[in-house]
């Protein structure tokens, strides 16, 4: 008689695991507590403990694939033996062997509340069953993969500096330890190539890549779930900075003298696409259940026309100059106007530029356009008495303020960006980095 | 320049800052009739008279006190201390009252006073009287802390403890007053605060200070016939500690030893090591390590008493340990 290996509750939110690894093939001898397999949890990565000595019969959920808390991944059995429970698809439901397991003691007065319906969120705990969990393995018995990396302080800043990956540097010092003298025979050697900053990394000018499709992790489907159930729909959060924009209102000033106008939404839109080609998890859009991780930064403009607002996009944006992004800008505001857009000219982007500095406003909150990921709403530019060191001075202050879908941007992220969209404005100069 | 006794540049810089300023005085057991149990007063007691080189009873909490009253009523005592052994009997008088005066009055009262003396294994002197209380002293707020390994070194920074108007301790060392060095002529003033690279080098910073000093200077000339170049950075005072001379040495050479006699737990050396790894972390290439005294009381037997105390030997493996040459 073959007993199932199910998907164990590994953490009191866990609903589903993906199974990252079999650590045996079908038909192997297994004993009890033996590792059979790993399983990404929204929490962590765990193993499932075989509890039963026997031969492992079936595997019926594969590799990267997602089972329910309590569905058989697989069957124990005597050698040769037939399955006899037929093998569920990994996405069918709950299967029966997951028992809502009675909510722990303090929730026990919300639970006796509503007595006629069970809990919405079974909270499952670790069974008693035919599988037990043991953390994953230690670092030091898989070095190379999970495992630290060890350098010396002193040798992770010179890499740093150097632009070499310590991960292809071998180290000399205790335990593998990567030493100053390590990374100046890496230098020597030049065996690496010099690493270019992942957020400076620029593809072939004006190249389309498609989107990279990325399956969501099991924490970020666990966050966009749970985020969805507490604010329907999008989930928005909200960021809001004040930038300093006398730095860039100068560059209205430069381009005047190349006979060229400038806006200060130009400016934002350039400023706001090198932004995101810095910050890739920014550069993101939820569709159904997945990620698309876009490889092109295309920002789209919030147009008021008469019929209500639509959000052009300016393709490239980062790899497009003030005059050039100026230009599009215009022409795509005086088409939507004209209703004379087509539809790919409105469809796609992570982000949009909403301005309502034109007319006065000074700060808002915009909401996102979806399935783009964030907007940014610009206020106007104003002169405000600022604290510069002790004094009060007048500066063009600007505000922007970040929308996120909080699935698939979290809170410091979204920070990060607006910080690097702060900097830009503020020091244009770094637009040319 | 003139080749003396670390005790006899101790007696110059007292003779000097007598004869400079009369608010000046000495006093302390056996510092008068017998010039000094170690020597130090020799002769100031001929050239001073009794009412500025003042021989005490055997009672430290006493003659500690009516030096710190002394300080606080505008004379500049020097409070000898036959071994710091003997002023756990006085540590109220110098933590308790020197250490705090100036603060508790709100700046109204100042405490110009010196206590010096000898700490450390003085040589089959067994337990009690072979302490160091670098790290005791170090701990508190209030008083400066000095420990100067050569004669140099000890005539200038007694004279500027002299001169400064908070109270000072000073370490000297039994084992330190017989060695020689060069000492300038003329005036010479160390400032209290700043340590000193004793020795340069680019491959290992060895931080130290007093009598353990020439330990590392042992260990670094044997070091350099394998190829090491060991700095050697002697801090001289304990408080205020130079921790720019030690970032500088430790971000030239990535890698540090710290030196002392005392014990290891919570030993001074810790401190230096906290500020290395707190601000040159960065510049680490190897975990910090600390040669110190054996972590027991010291023995009366020789070869016990040797053994306990840091030696060249191992602060050559110590060195070699951060320089990834052995495993320690």
């Amino acid at each position: 008689m073959s007993t199932p290996i199910q998907m164990p509750a590994l953490s009191p939110t866990m609903k589903e695991g993906k199974i990252t690894k079999w650590l045996k093939k079908e038909g192997d001898k297994i004993s009890s507590g033996e590792a059979v397999a790993e399983v990404e949890t929204d929490k962590s990565n765990l193993e499932v403990e075989a509890y039963e000595d026997g031969y492992l019969l079936k595997i019926v959920v594969g590799e990267n694939e997602s089972a329910p808390v309590g569905a058989p991944i697989g069957y124990v059995g005597e050698k040769g033996e037939k399955v006899e429970a037929p093998a569920p698809s990994p996405k069918a439901a709950p299967a029966p062997a997951a028992q809502p397991v009675p909510p722990p003691k303090q929730a026990a007065p919300a639970a006796a509340a509503k007595p006629a319906a069970p809990p919405a969120v079974p909270t499952p705990r670790p069974q008693v069953g035919p599988a037990q969990v043991v953390p994953i393995r230690r670092e030091e018995e898989a070095p190379s993969e999970e495992g630290r990396l060890r350098a010396s302080p002193l040798a992770k800043r010179i890499a740093e500096e150097r632009g070499l990956d310590l991960n292809a540097v071998q180290g000399s010092g205790p335990q593998g330890r990567i030493i100053k003298r390590d990374i100046e025979a890496a230098l020597t050697r030049g065996a690496t190539a010099p690493r270019l900053g992942p957020s400076f990394a620029v593809p072939a000018p004006m190249e389309r890549r498609e989107p990279q499709v990325v399956p969501l992790s099991s924490m970020r489907r666990v966050i966009a779930q749970r985020l969805a159930e507490v604010k329907p729909g999008v989930p928005h959060f909200y960021l809001t900075v004040d930038i300093e924009m006398d730095a860039s209102m100068q560059i209205r000033e430069e381009a005047k003298a190349l006979d060229a106008k400038i806006s200060v939404n130009d400016i934002v839109v350039k400023a706001a696409a090198i932004a995101l080609r810095r910050m890739p998890k920014m550069n993101v859009s939820l569709q159904g259940e997945q990620l698309l991780q876009y490889a092109n930064v295309d920002v789209g403009i919030a147009v008021a026309i008469e019929e209500g607002l639509i959000t052009p996009i300016i393709r490239d944006a980062d790899q497009k100059g003030l005059v050039a992004i100026a230009a599009e800008a215009r022409d795509l505001a005086e088409r939507a106007r004209r209703r004379a857009l087509k539809p790919q000219e409105y469809n796609g982007g992570s982000l949009t530029i909403s301005n309502l500095g034109m007319f006065g406003v000074d700060s808002f909150v915009a909401v996102i356009n979806p399935p783009q990921a964030s907007i940014v709403a610009i206020g106007q530019v104003a002169d405000k008495a600022v604290v510069r060191g002790s004094q009060v001075v007048v500066r063009k202050m600007m505000s922007a303020t970040l929308s996120g879908d909080h699935r698939v941007i979290d809170g410091a992220v979204g920070a990060e960006y607006l910080r690097e969209l702060k900097g830009l404005l503020e020091h244009p100069v770094r637009l040319l980095f | 320049m003139a080749e003396m006794m670390y005790r006899e540049a101790l007696n110059q810089a007292l003779a000097e800052e007598m004869a400079r300023d009369a608010n000046v005085l000495l006093m302390g057991e056996e510092v008068g009739l017998y010039d000094g149990a170690f020597k130090v007063s020799n002769g100031l007691l001929t050239r001073f008279g009794s009412a500025r080189v003042v021989d005490t009873p055997i009672s430290e909490l006493g003659f500690c006190g009516i030096g710190v009253g002394a300080a606080m009523v505008g004379l500049r005592p020097v409070v000898e201390l036959m071994t710091w052994n003997f002023a756990l009997l006085a540590i109220d008088q110098i933590l308790n009252n020197a250490a705090k005066l100036r603060h508790m009055s709100g700046g109204q009262l100042r405490c110009p006073i010196v206590f010096r003396g000898p700490a450390g294994a003085g040589g089959r002197l067994s337990s009690q009287h072979s302490q160091e209380f670098d790290v005791v002293y170090s701990h508190f707020p209030g008083i400066k802390v000095v420990a100067p390994a050569t004669p140099r070194d000890a005539k200038g920074l007694l004279k500027s403890a002299i001169r400064d108007d908070n109270p000072v301790v000073m370490f000297e060392g039994e084992r330190l007053y017989a060695i020689k060095g060069e000492v300038p002529d003329g005036e010479l003033l160390v400032p209290i605060g700043k340590a000193e690279v004793k020795r340069e080098g680019r491959d290992v910073s060895i931080i130290t200070w007093s009598r353990m000093y020439y330990f590392c200077e042992q260990a670094a000339a044997e070091l350099e016939k394998e190829g090491i170049r060991a700095e050697i950075l002697d801090l001289r005072s304990l408080r205020p500690m130079d921790e720019e001379a030690i970032l500088n040495t430790v971000k030239k050479t990535n890698r540090a030893v710290v030196v002392e006699e005392g014990w290891p737990h919570g030993g001074f050396g810790a401190q230096v090591v906290d500020t290395i790894q707190s601000k040159a972390f960065d510049y680490l290439d190897a975990p910090v390590r600390r040669v110190t005294g054996l972590d027991v009381n010291m023995s009366y037997a020789a070869n016990l008493e040797n053994a306990i105390q840091p030696d060249a030997p191992r602060i050559i493996q110590a060195v070699k340990n951060v320089m990834y040459r052995e495993e320690a």
